[in-house]
C-alpha cells in the first residue's frame, strides 16, 4: 500500500509543519501576553499597613479598623455599561435651541434632582475605567482595587474565583452580611461569600429583562427586611440593550427610565447610616459594544448619595474625573474595613471631610489621614510585590519610596503638632497624592512588560518555519523527493531533543514548561531539515532555487506584510485587502495579455495569432479574462459594502446591513430584506446545483448526490424559516410564543444535523459517478484479456487500473475518429473528470450553511458573493495555468496569495474586525436561545466558528486551486470552437454526449505527482499564512511600546494566530477529503474491474 | 535607430515635463490663491489641458508615426471624432475601475472623475496621438516584444509608470498623518503625475542604456 503510505506521509508532513508554527506562536505568545502575579496576602484589622499610631486611636473602638466607620451599611447598585453620559441631563448644545433628542440622554432624572436639591449629600463622578472593559475584569478591579491584565480578557465566560484580597473577602471576615442579586458572574468570582444571593444568568445578551426583573422582585423586600449590611444589585439590562440594539434605540430609553425608578425607590428607602453607590462598570461604543479602550468605553458613571451630609462643598459644574479603582479604598475606609492588600487605587479624600458642618481644619486633617493610610497600604503592597518578583522598575520604585518616607515624616510631625498651618496640610496632601499616582503608574507600566528572549525565540522559530515551507514547497515537486525520509528523520531528531530536554529538567528537578518543550522539539526537528537543504546547496546541483516566488507577487506579499507594521493600516485592513486583491486580479489579467496568452478580442480582426506565445497556444479570449477580472472586482466591491467600522475611525459609518433583521423598525423594508436574504440562499443553492449539473455530477444515484438534490433545499428551507422566526420573534402573538421558542431551538439544530449527515454521506460514498454500461461490453473484455485470470494481489491491481484509463483514453480518441452515430460506448463513466472538485464543492456548501446560520441574516448575501468570487477567481487563475499533462503539477504562487487575500477580505466583509469588542457573541445563542448553562466549550466553538468562518471555508477549499485548471481543461477548446452565441446552448444541453477530456483524471494518472502537488499546495498556503503571522509577531514585538499595542497590534496578533490554527486544521481536512475521494475512486475502479471479469 | 532619434525623444519628453510644470505656474498668474492642494480641481483641469495641448503639438510637429497614407478630410474628421470618443470612454472606464477599487460611489464624484480624466490624459492621449484610435495597435504595444519603435517603447514605459504612480498614490490615504494631500484623490493624482514625469525622464535614458540590445521589428 505504498500510495496510502504516501498520502499519510503528505498529511503528516503538513501536520508537522503546522506544529512548527504552533510551537513558534506559543513561544511568542508566552513572552508577549503577560500575566500579573497575583499575591494572596490579606489585609487585616489587627495589622495596620504601616508603623506609627493610627489617628484617633481608633483601634480600640468597636466597628473600626484602620479608620472609624462612617457608614454601617451600603447599597451598591451596579448598572452594567452605564456610560457616563447616560447619567447626564438632556442639554442643548447651543443655548436657546431645544435639546437634541437622544434616547439615552436625560433619562436618569432622579440623579439630577438629588444633585440640585441636596448638593452636600450627593455627587456624580466620571469614573475612568482601565481597559480591558469586559465585565469580569471590571468586577475584579472594583473589588480588589488592582489592574487585571490583558490575558484575562479571554476568560470572560469561564471566570474563576478571585484569589487576591478584595472587598467582599474583607466584608465577610468582618462578619457583615452581604446580599447579592443579579449577574451570576459574581457566583464564580466570590463563591460562597454571600449570606443571601439571587443569581441570574448573564450569558444571554439578547434577553433584556430577566435579570433586571429578577432583581426587582427581590430588591425592595430584602431592603425592607433589614437583614443585610451590604446589598449589591448588578443590573444587566442596559448592557444587553446596548449589545442588542445599540445606545440609540428607544429600548435604551425605556431601560434607563426603569433604572431611574429603581434609584428613586432606593433613595426613598435609605436610612441615615446607609450609603448608596450607583456605578457603571464600563461604558459602551456607538454600537453598544465594549471590551476595548476607546473614550466611550472607558468612561462610566459613578454616583454617591447618603441621607447624611457627605461633602463640605457643593458639586463642581463639570463632574470630576476619577479612576474607577478609587472606589475600593474609599468604600473600605468608609465602612471601617482594611483596604484590600493589592489595592492601588487612591482614596477619594473629600468623602472624609465629615459633612458640611465640620471645622475646615479638622476635615482637612481627616482627609490627609485617609490618604496616608491609603499610601501606607500601597507602599506595603509595592514592597511585598517587588520582593516576590522583579517586575517593578527599581529606580522609580526607589524614588517613590523616598517620596513616601518624606510624606510620612511630615505626617507624623503634623500629628504631633495639629495646629500647623494650612499650607503644610496642602503640600502633604499633594505629596501623598503624587505618591499614590506614581505607584499606580509604575504598576501599569510594569504589568505590560515582555519577555524579550521568548519573543525573539518565537519569532525566529516562525521565520524558520516559513523558510522551511518555502524550501519544501520547491522540494516537493522536484523529482528526487522522498516523502518518508524527509519527514521521519527530522521528527525523530525533534523527539530526541525533546526527550533529552525533558529528561534534563526532570533530573535537575525543575518544572517542565510545555511551551519551551514544544519549542525545543520544533527547533530540533527543523535544523536537520534545513541542514540537509544547506548541504545540497553546497553540492553542484542545488535542490531548490533561492527565491521561487515571482517578483510581482513577492512585491505584493511584501506590501501586505509591511502593512502589519502600521496601526493605521491594520485598522484600515478592511479596505486595504480588497485593494490589494483587486491589484492582484488586474495584474493577473494584464500579465496574461502581456505574455500573449490571450486571444485578441473578437471585435478586432484577428491578424496576429498567438503563435509567439511561449507556453502553448492561447486558450481564452482577452474579453473573457477581462470580464472575469471586472466581475471579481465588482463582487469584491459589493462585499466591501458590508463593512464594520473599527472604533479608531470615528468618521467611518458601519454598514447598517450587519445588524440583525430583528433590530429593524420598518415593516416593509424588513420584509424586502428578508426576501433578499432568502433569495441569496436560493441563489447559492441554484449556483451549486447548476455547477454540479454542468459537470454532470447531478445524475448519479449515489447518496451524496441525492442529498445535494433533496437535502440542500431542505436546509435552505430550514434556514429561511429560522430567520423568519428570529427576525419577527418579538412580534409573535403571545399564544404562539412557545411554538416560536421551540422552533428557534429545533430549526438551527436540524440544519446543522442535516449538514453533518450530508458530510457523512459524502465521506462514505464520495464518488459521484454515473456509470453507463452499454451494449458494446465486449470491447472492454478485449482490453482485459492481456491479464490472465482475475487480479489476485495489489500489484496486479496497480497494473490493471492504469490500463483501464489507457483504455478509456483510447476509447475516447476512437470515438473522436469515428462518427458519433456509431452507438454508445461500453463504460461511459461520466463526471469522472470532476470527481474531486465535485466532492470539494459539495463539502464547501455543506459547511457554508451552518456557518451562515451563525451570522446575521443579511450576511447571506456576502456568502453568495464569496462563492461567486472564488468561482471567478478560480476561473481566472485557471486561465493563467497551463495544464501539465503528466506532471509535475504546480500550483502558482499568485493563486495561493490571491486565495489568502480573499479569505482575509471575507473575514472583514462578514462583519468582523480583529478586536475583542467586535466578536459576535450572539452566535453562541443560535440554537441555544436560553444559553448554555455551565458549559463553555460549546459557546466558544460557536463564536469561534462565526469569527473564523471565512478562514475555515477558504482553507478547506484550498485544494480547488490545484483541481480547477484541470476542470477548465474541458472549456478551453470549446471556447475556441464555439461562438459566444452557442455557448448557452452547450450549457443547456450538457447531457449531450461530447468528447470527454481527461480533466482531473490526469491527476490520478500520476499519483506520485498528485500527492506532491497536494503537499506543495499545503506548504504554499501555510507559507502565505505563516509570513502573515510572522509579520504580526514582529510588529507586536518591535512596536511593543507603541501607543496602540494593546488596542491594535496585540488583538491583531491573537486573531491572526487563532486564524492560522483554524486555517491549518481546515487545510489538513480539505486535503484529507481529496485523498479520501482518491481512495474511493481507486476502490471504485477495483470493483469495476472485478465486475467486468465475472 | 540613431542617437538623433533618442535625442528627439528626449527633447519632446522634456517638453511634456515642461507642460506639467507650466500647469503649476501659469494659473497662479491669473488666479488668486491658486495652489495645487487647495484648488486641486482647477489644477487638474489646467494640467490635463496643458499636457493634452503639448502632446497634440508634438504629434503635429514631430510626427513620430509617419503613416503618411493619403487621407481625405472626412477620414480625418472621423478620426478626430473617434479619438474624442475613445478619450471619453477611457475616462469612464477608469472612473469605474476606481470605484471598483474602493473609491466612494456617490460622494466626490467630480473629484474621482477628474482623476480619471488626468490619468487618461497621461495614458490615453499619448496612445491616441501615437497610435491613433486603433485598439489592435494598443494591445500590441502593451505586450511582450510588441513595440516597434523607440516612440512606442517610450509610450509603453510612460503609461505603465503613470498607472503604477497612481496605484502607489493610494497607499498614504489610510495613514493618520492628517496631511492635506492624503485626501482622496489628491495623493493618487500626484502619484500619477510623478509617475508620468518619472516615465518621461527615464524612458529616453533607459532606451539609451539598452540601445545595443534593442532591436525593433519593422512593421
Amino acid at each position: 500500500m505504498s500510495w496510502l503510505m504516501q498520502k499519510v506521509s503528505v498529511l503528516l508532513f503538513l501536520a508537522w509543519v503546522s506544529f512548527l508554527f504552533y510551537a513558534g506562536i506559543a513561544l511568542f505568545t508566552s513572552g508577549f501576553l503577560l500575566t500579573r502575579l497575583e499575591l494572596t496576602n490579606q489585609s487585616s484589622c489587627q495589622e495596620p499597613p504601616g508603623p506609627g499610631s493610627l489617628p484617633w486611636g481608633s483601634q480600640g473602638k468597636p466597628g473600626a479598623c484602620w479608620m472609624p466607620s462612617r457608614f454601617s451599611r451600603v447599597v451598591l447598585v451596579l448598572i452594567d455599561a452605564l456610560r457616563f453620559d447616560f447619567a447626564q441631563p438632556q442639554r442643548s448644545r447651543v443655548p436657546g435651541e431645544p435639546p437634541v433628542s437622544v434616547p439615552f440622554l436625560g433619562k436618569l432624572g432622579s440623579l439630577q434632582r438629588i444633585l440640585e436639591t441636596q448638593p452636600h449629600h450627593a455627587r456624580l463622578y466620571q469614573s475612568q475605567v482601565d481597559p480591558p472593559t469586559t465585565t469580569m475584569q471590571r468586577l475584579k478591579a472594583l473589588t480588589t482595587g488592582s489592574l487585571p491584565t490583558f490575558i484575562d480578557a479571554g476568560s470572560n465566560f469561564a471566570s474563576h474565583a478571585i484569589v487576591e484580597d478584595n472587598l467582599i473577602k474583607q466584608l465577610t471576615s468582618a462578619g457583615r452580611r452581604i446580599v447579592f442579586m443579579g449577574d451570576d458572574t459574581w457566583k464564580d468570582l466570590f463563591p460562597g461569600a454571600f449570606s443571601q444571593a439571587f443569581f441570574f444568568s448573564s450569558f444571554n445578551v439578547r434577553d433584556l429583562h430577566t435579570v433586571d426583573n429578577g432583581i426587582l422582585e427581590h430588591l425592595y423586600p430584602t431592603m425592607d427586611s433589614g437583614e443585610w449590611d451590604v446589598l449589591i444589585a448588578h443590573f444587566l439590562g442596559v448592557d444587553h440593550c446596548g449589545h442588542k440594539h445599540g445606545p440609540n434605540h428607544p429600548e435604551m430609553a425605556k431601560k434607563l427610565s426603569q433604572m431611574d425608578q429603581v434609584i428613586q425607590g432606593l433613595i426613598e428607602r435609605l436610612e441615615n447610616d446607609t450609603l448608596l453607590v450607583v456605578a457603571g462598570d464600563h461604558g459602551m461604543t456607538m454600537n453598544g459594544d465594549h471590551g476595548g479602550d476607546s473614550e466611550l468605553e472607558v468612561s462610566a458613571a459613578l454616583f454617591l448619595y447618603s441621607p447624611t451630609a457627605l461633602f463640605s462643598t457643593v458639586p463642581p459644574e463639570e463632574p470630576e474625573v476619577i479612576p474607577q479603582v478609587s472606589l475600593v479604598p474609599t468604600l473600605a475606609l468608609l465602612l471601617g474595613l482594611p483596604i484590600p492588600f493589592g489595592n492601588i487605587g487612591e482614596v477619594m479624600a473629600e468623602l472624609f471631610s465629615g459633612g458640611s458642618d465640620s471645622h475646615p481644619q479638622a476635615s482637612a486633617l481627616a482627609q490627609v489621614s485617609a490618604l496616608h493610610i491609603n499610601a501606607q497600604q500601597v507602599s506595603r503592597f509595592l514592597h511585598t510585590y517587588s520582593a516576590a518578583t522583579q517586575d517593578l522598575q527599581v529606580k522609580e520604585l526607589h524614588q517613590l519610596q523616598k517620596l513616601f518616607t518624606k510624606a510620612s515624616a511630615s505626617y507624623q510631625q503634623l500629628l504631633q503638632n495639629p495646629q500647623e498651618a494650612e499650607a503644610s496640610l496642602r503640600t502633604l496632601t499633594a505629596e501623598l497624592q503624587q505618591f499614590l499616582r506614581g505607584a499606580r503608574a509604575i504598576c501599569i507600566e510594569s504589568w505590560a512588560r515582555f519577555s524579550l528572549v521568548r519573543m525573539a525565540g518565537g519569532a525566529a522559530l516562525l521565520a524558520a518555519a516559513c523558510f522551511l515551507c518555502l524550501l519544501a514547497s520547491q522540494l516537493a515537486v522536484s523529482p528526487g523527493f522522498l516523502f518518508r525520509p524527509s519527514l521521519l528523520i527530522p521528527v525523530a531528531w525533534g523527539l530526541t531533543w525533546a526527550m533529552l530536554y525533558a529528561g534534563l529538567l526532570v533530573t535537575i528537578g525543575s518544572k517542565v514548561d510545555l511551551v519551551v518543550l514544544g519549542a525545543v522539539a520544533a527547533t530540533g526537528s527543523l535544523l536537520p531539515f534545513l541542514w540537509k537543504v544547506w548541504v545540497s546547496w553546497g553540492s553542484s546541483r542545488p535542490l531548490v532555487p533561492l527565491l521561487p516566488v515571482p517578483r510581482p507577487v513577492l512585491l505584493l506579499l511584501l506590501i501586505r506584510l509591511a502593512t502589519f507594521f502600521s496601526d493605521s493600516f491594520v485598522v484600515a485592513e478592511a479596505r486595504a485587502t480588497p485593494f490589494l486583491l483587486g491589484s492582484l486580479i488586474l495584474f493577473l489579467v494584464a500579465h496574461l495579455h502581456w505574455e500573449g496568452q490571450l486571444l485578441p478580442p473578437k471585435l478586432l480582426t484577428i491578424s496576429r495569432l498567438g503563435s509567439s506565445a511561449p507556453t502553448g497556444p492561447p486558450r481564452y479570449s482577452g474579453t473573457y479574462a477581462l470580464r472575469l477580472g471586472i466581475g471579481l472586482l465588482l463582487c469584491t466591491r459589493l462585499a466591501g459594502l458590508f463593512h464594520r467600522c473599527p472604533e479608531e475611525t470615528p468618521a467611518c459609518h458601519s454598514s447598517p446591513w450587519l445588524s440583525p433583521l430583528a433590530s429593524m423598525v420598518g415593516g416593509q423594508a424588513k420584509n424586502l430584506w428578508y426576501g433578499a436574504c432568502v433569495g441569496a440562499l436560493v441563489a447559492l443553492l441554484v449556483i451549486v446545483r447548476l455547477w454540479l449539473r454542468r459537470y454532470g455530477n447531478l445524475k448519479s444515484p449515489e447518496p451524496p448526490v441525492l442529498f445535494v438534490r433533496w437535502g440542500l433545499p431542505l436546509m435552505v428551507l430550514g434556514t429561511a424559516a429560522y430567520w423568519a422566526l428570529a427576525s419577527g420573534a418579538d412580534e409573535a402573538p403571545p399564544r404562539l410564543r412557545a411554538l416560536v421558542a421551540g422552533a428557534s431551538v429545533v430549526l438551527p439544530r436540524a440544519v446543522v444535523g442535516l449538514a453533518a449527515l450530508g458530510l457523512m454521506l459524502l465521506l462514505w460514498r464520495p464518488v459521484a459517478v454515473l456509470v453507463k454500461a452499454g451494449a458494446g461490453a465486449s470491447r472492454t473484455r478485449t482490453i482485459l484479456t492481456p491479464f490472465s485470470g482475475p487480479p489476485t494481489c495489489q500489484a496486479d491491481l496497480d497494473y490493471v487500473v492504469p490500463q483501464i484509463y489507457r483504455h478509456m483514453q483510447e476509447e475516447f480518441q476512437g470515438r473522436l475518429e469515428r462518427t458519433k452515430s456509431q452507438g454508445p460506448v461500453t463504460v461511459a463513466a461520466y463526471q469522472l473528470g470532476s470527481v474531486y472538485s465535485a466532492a470539494m464543492v459539495t463539502a464547501l456548501i455543506l459547511l457554508a450553511f451552518p456557518l451562515l446560520l451563525l451570522h446575521v441574516e443579511r450576511v447571506s448575501l456576502v456568502f453568495l458573493l464569496l462563492f461567486l468570487q472564488s468561482f471567478l477567481l478560480l476561473h481566472l487563475l485557471a486561465a493563467g495555468t497551463s495544464v501539465a499533462t503528466t506532471g509535475p503539477f504546480i500550483v502558482l504562487w499568485q493563486a495561493v496569495s490571491a486565495w489568502a487575500l480573499l479569505a482575509t477580505q471575507t473575514f472583514y466583509s462578514t462583519g468582523h474586525q480583529p478586536v475583542f469588542s467586535a466578536i459576535h457573541w450572539h452566535a453562541a445563542f443560535v440554537g441555544f436561545p436560553e444559553g448554555h448553562g455551565s458549559s463553555t466549550w460549546l459557546p466558544a466553538l460557536l463564536v469561534g466558528a462565526n469569527t473564523f468562518a471565512s478562514h475555515i471555508l477558504f482553507a478547506v477549499g484550498c485544494p480547488l486551486l490545484l483541481l480547477w485548471p484541470f476542470l477548465c481543461e474541458s472549456q478551453g477548446p470549446r471556447k475556441r470552437q464555439q461562438l459566444p452565441g452557442s455557448e448557452a446552448e452547450a450549457r443547456a444541453s450538457p447531457e449531450e454526449e461530447q468528447e470527454e477530456p481527461l480533466m482531473e483524471m490526469r491527476l490520478r494518472d500520476a499519483p506520485h505527482h498528485f500527492n506532491a502537488a497536494l503537499l506543495q499546495l499545503g506548504l504554499k498556503y501555510l507559507f502565505v499564512l505563516g509570513v502573515q503571522i510572522l509579520a504580526c509577531a514582529l510588529a507586536a514585538s518591535i512596536l511593543r511600546r507603541h501607543l496602540m499595542v494593546w488596542k491594535v497590534f496585540a488583538p491583531k496578533f491573537i486573531f491572526e494566530a487563532i486564524g492560522f490554527i483554524v486555517s491549518s486544521v481546515g487545510l489538513l481536512l480539505g486535503i484529507a477529503l481529496v485523498m479520501r475521494v482518491d481512495g474511493a475512486v481507486s476502490s471504485w475502479f477495483r470493483r469495476l474491474v472485478l465486475a467486468q471479469q465475472r | 535607430m540613431k542617437d538623433t532619434d533618442i535625442k528627439r525623444l528626449l527633447y519632446s519628453n522634456l517638453l511634456c515635463i515642461f507642460s506639467v510644470f507650466l500647469s503649476i505656474f501659469i494659473p497662479s498668474l491669473f488666479l488668486d490663491n491658486f495652489s495645487i492642494l487647495e484648488t486641486h480641481l482647477t489644477w487638474l483641469c489646467t494640467c490635463s489641458a496643458s499636457v493634452t495641448g503639448v502632446n497634440l503639438l508634438l504629434h503635429l510637429v514631430v510626427k513620430p508615426n509617419v503613416s503618411s497614407r493619403r487621407s481625405s478630410l472626412s477620414h480625418k474628421v472621423t478620426r478626430v471624432l473617434k479619438c474624442c470618443i475613445y478619450f471619453l470612454l477611457s475616462c469612464f472606464f477608469l472612473h469605474i475601475i476606481f470605484v471598483l477599487y474602493g473609491a466612494p460611489l456617490i460622494e466626490l464624484v467630480l473629484e474621482t472623475f477628474l482623476f480619471a480624466v488626468i490619468l487618461s490624459t497621461f495614458t490615453t492621449i499619448p496612445c491616441l496621438c501615437l497610435l491613433g484610435p486603433n485598439l489592435k495597435a494598443w494591445l500590441r504595444v502593451f505586450s511582450r516584444n510588441g513595440v516597434t519603435s523607440i516612440w512606442e517603447n517610450s509610450l509603453q514605459i510612460t503609461t505603465i509608470s503613470s498607472f503604477i504612480g497612481a496605484w502607489l498614490g493610494a497607499f498614504p490615504i489610510p495613514l493618520d498623518w492628517e496631511r492635506p494631500w492624503q485626501v482622496w484623490p489628491i495623493s493618487c493624482t500626484l502619484g500619477a503625475t510623478f509617475g508620468y514625469v518619472a516615465g518621461l525622464v527615464s524612458s529616453p535614458l533607459w532606451i539609451y542604456w539598452n540601445r545595443k540590445q534593442l532591436t525593433y521589428k519593422s512593421n
